[in-house]
């Protein structure tokens, strides 16, 4: 367990830095934890976080990457819906930072 | 006395074991023991059978939280947690069957 | 794909009372990562897995049903429910939150017969 502390509040998060409690998020964690991870949020950006969060909305999981890429491209459009594409974006992962950023836990089915 | 009743009726004998063993009382059924008070289960047969001896009740967020909170049987009582606490108060004692 | 095991996972217990059901999804996502063919019974107490309308806000308890919608996603679409449990329960098709394919006993039998791996909760 540790804390991050953004605009004068605390949140939770576990020791690699995903936020405890899904009710904590908002736009000042998410550009506080894209931060750390070195990334600067454009609408590309958003738009996945987005998606990453309605989707845990509906299934309770946050997908796997193939997952994820699978339906980015179905909802955004193929260009989207790949690893190229993704990975420009979250460079480390985009199952491990965009779930950060969206204040999700860490993907299921991600090793 | 309070039975407190918490595996699946059909998946554990528990159930037949405390209505075989015990006299008469109150019947708790909580966790995965509140599908047998659900209509169509092949145990709700057995509760019906044994209401003259026994007061049955089902903890509603259980039954809830297995999306069956809509298929309770006739005869038996919905408690909440207040309901479960009044039980143990109001018995002399009380068994947890494991 | 040719080369791919045949992965039979067998569900058994009812969600929530015991840790078992979760556990089972996990690895059936996680694994779903080596593209093998897989396949999720549902026997016995399992059926209730699949019940629609689960509510546990009551009992604190994270509600992992929506996560067999996912299976989906997952290229996990051979789900089988034994018809002689869910006909126990007072179930029917229609009260599953994901579509499934009802089998006699004696085909889930025959089911199990072609696998090459069973995994069992």
């Amino acid at each position: 367990m540790a804390n991050i502390e953004v605009g004068g509040k605390s949140y939770e998060t576990d020791e690699e830095g995903y936020l405890v409690n899904l009710s904590d998020w908002n736009t000042d964690v998410a550009n506080f934890m894209a931060q750390t991870e070195n990334i600067t949020m454009t609408d590309q950006h958003w738009e996945v976080v987005n998606f990453l969060r309605e989707y845990f909305d509906e299934y309770q999981i946050a997908p796997a990457v193939r997952v994820l890429t699978k339906a980015i491209g179905k909802k955004l459009g193929a260009e989207k819906g790949t690893s190229e594409y993704l990975y420009g974006l979250f460079p480390y992962g985009p199952g491990k930072q965009a779930c950060k950023i969206a204040g999700l836990p860490k993907p299921t089915g991600c090793i | 006395m309070l039975h407190i009743i918490n595996k699946s009726t059909l998946g554990s004998s528990t159930l037949d074991t405390c209505l075989n063993t015990a006299t008469g009382g109150d019947i708790l059924l909580i966790e995965d023991a509140v599908y047998a008070a659900t209509k169509g289960n092949a145990s709700a047969a057995v509760l019906q059978a044994a209401m003259g001896r026994f007061k049955f009740h089902v903890l509603m967020p259980d039954l809830e939280a297995r999306g069956l909170g809509d298929r309770l049987i006739e005869g038996v009582s919905p408690v909440d947690y207040g309901g479960f606490v009044d039980l143990t108060v109001n018995n002399k004692s009380c068994q947890s069957w494991l | 794909m040719s080369d791919a095991k045949k992965f039979m996972f067998v569900n058994r217990k009812a969600p929530y009372g015991t840790i078992y059901a979760l556990e089972s999804l996990e690895v059936v996502l996680i694994s779903a990562a080596f593209d093998q063919d897989v396949s999720l019974v549902f026997l016995d107490d399992g059926v209730y897995q699949l019940k629609k309308g689960q509510q546990t806000k009551g009992i604190e308890t994270k509600n992992f049903s929506p996560a067999y919608r996912a299976l989906e996603d997952y290229d996990v679409e051979k789900l089988y429910v034994e018809k002689e449990a869910m006909e126990a329960r007072g179930l029917t098709e229609e009260d599953f939150l994901v579509d499934v394919t009802v089998l006699s006993r004696a085909e889930m039998g025959a089911l199990m017969d072609e696998q090459d791996v069973v995994l069992s909760f």
